[in-house]
């Protein structure tokens, strides 16, 4: 038995640790840039230069909000209209026989794929990349919610006809409050997809938001500082935007269906 | 074996619950299997029934039946002389703890069924039936943070808030330990005994069904047939060594076929 206290999880030192450890691979990253002559990739100090032309510019504020706004859009969309549907399909079990054949072949199909169908349709412009997000995310929020609903416990449903409810009731009495912890995971996971693609439709789309910078950047002088600036504030939104979607693990009406069993 | 006579039901009784001639066949895998064969039962106002068999006999299937969750393939159940063809809030089913809703609270469950009622009226049941069951100050509590026991008290607080005529329990203390569930049997004797409701128990444990039951219904392996009806005259509270009761006990057992030893 050892009586050296551990730190808890929240303790400073260890809060500091992964702090210390992006500092060490900045430094890292500064060093190997400064051996390495030839261009090959900006170093950490030039990308903050990079961050810092774009405010000074008043490019990122732009950006960023043009990018939020076609990744709120599609994906707002793509749930207001998959997860009803999917909850629908996943209660009839004769539609979940007739449309599951077709979500399996659009399945594999990257989103990407539809570029040249969503600028045919769409011409060049917001409409096209919201477009491209939306295709991106109502397939995975579909199947989530059909999942979701085939994973209820029949005992809940059973339990909730037993009281007498009606049907309406049934579905936001029993099954919504069943299903929402599945579709609140399949949500936070679809964002992230989400945000993924809005990069990739602003490359060829648009001409704004963060995937429209880097390759701009690219094309405009070879400015790989703000092609690096670019990526950087793709990651800390992307990770901004999954720890605000994982608070709602923590509600205490939802915590039951992220428990450890046992 | 004089104590194992067959006991026709009590013609001073109002007969509360009548199985008639009930036949269940499962279409399993294109082959039929038969698993109630000709059940015929009459079960009292206010009595407290045990369907003892081995597990996978059928009782639980019978009691679904008699609950309306399942329709005979031939025959009849009637409850007050009505047959019974769905769910219903005057007869409730208690599944083992895993049917309480994890995402209400104690007070929520509670209300489940109480929807209809004025708000006072809801109010005073909960805080009535919290009392009974003994969750005094878990009102707020959501079931992940209760134990099993008390999640099981929870949900017959839950069934009992509806005032149904009727309890249908499906091996209610089956997950819960020994000490505990010898407990929520004197629990539930004393809730019997305040609210004089009929309650049909299923069980596997015989000597659960001798220190419960008013009769016990022994079933046979499947297809599930009554093999006898036991009369348990032994008065409220029993004394688990008494002659009579380890006469009655040991009498099932050997009608089970399995001699009383290990």
């Amino acid at each position: 038995m050892r009586k050296v206290p551990r730190h808890s999880a929240n303790h400073w030192s260890v809060r500091l640790g992964p702090v210390l450890f992006i500092l060490l691979l900045l430094a890292a990253w500064q060093f190997a840039v400064s051996r390495q002559p030839a261009h090959l990739l900006p170093g950490p100090i030039g990308t903050a230069e990079g961050i810092g032309d774009l405010i000074s510019h008043g490019l990122l504020f732009k950006y960023v909000v043009a990018s939020l706004f076609r990744v709120t859009w599609g994906f707002v969309l793509a749930a207001v209209l998959a997860i009803p549907l999917g909850l629908a399909i996943g209660w009839y079990r004769r539609a979940e026989l007739a449309f599951n054949p077709l979500l399996q072949i659009l399945r594999p199909i990257s989103p990407l794929a539809w570029i040249p169908v969503a600028i045919l349709w769409f011409g060049v412009g917001d409409a096209a990349s919201i477009f491209l997000i939306f295709i991106g995310c109502f397939l995975p929020l579909l199947l989530t919610a059909i999942n979701a609903v085939q994973s209820v416990p029949a005992v809940y449903v059973n339990a909730g006809r037993n009281f007498g409810l009606s049907t309406p009731a049934l579905l936001s009495r029993v099954l919504l409050p069943a299903v929402l912890p599945q579709l609140i995971i399949g949500l936070r996971i679809t964002l992230g997809v989400a945000w993924l693609v809005v990069v990739a439709a602003e490359m060829i789309a648009v001409n704004s938001g963060l995937g429209f910078l880097i390759v701009d950047a690219r094309n405009a002088g070879n400015r790989y500082d703000l092609v690096v600036a670019g990526m950087v504030l793709i990651g800390i939104i992307g990770l901004l935007l999954d720890i605000s979607m994982r608070s709602f693990e923590n509600v205490k009406s939802l915590r039951w269906g992220y428990a450890e069993e046992g | 074996m004089a104590s194992l006579e067959t006991i026709p039901s009590r013609a001073s009784i109002a007969t509360k619950l009548s199985v008639d001639n009930v036949e269940m066949v499962f279409d399993r895998d294109g082959s039929e299997m038969r698993v109630l064969d000709n059940i015929n039962l009459e079960i009292g106002e206010g009595e407290f029934i045990c369907l003892l068999g081995p597990s996978g006999c059928g009782k639980s299937t019978l009691l679904s039946a008699m609950g309306g969750f399942l329709a005979p393939t031939h025959g009849q159940i009637r409850i007050d002389g009505e047959a019974v063809q769905g769910p219903d809030p005057r007869r409730i089913f208690v599944f083992q703890e895993r049917g309480v809703f994890p995402w209400l609270t104690v007070e929520g469950n509670i209300g489940f069924g109480l929807f209809k009622l004025p708000r006072a009226e809801r109010e005073r049941r909960i805080a009535h039936y919290i009392q009974m069951v003994g969750l005094t100050g878990f009102e707020k509590t959501y079931p992940a943070e209760l134990s099993g026991g008390m999640k099981q008290r929870l949900e017959v607080a839950r069934a009992l808030a509806v005032n149904p005529d009727l309890l249908l329990l499906d091996e209610p203390f089956g997950a819960l330990d020994s000490i505990t569930r010898l407990i929520m049997r004197r629990e539930l004797l004393r809730i019997w005994q305040a609210e004089r409701k009929t309650i049909v128990f299923v069980t596997h444990d015989i000597d659960e069904a001798v220190q419960l039951a008013d009769r016990v219904v022994v079933m046979s392996a499947r297809p599930a047939r009554i093999q006898q009806i036991v009369d348990i005259d032994i008065e409220h509270p029993r004394d688990l060594s008494s002659p009579r009761y380890l006469e009655l006990r040991d009498g099932i057992f050997q009608q089970i076929g399995l001699a009383h030893q290990i």
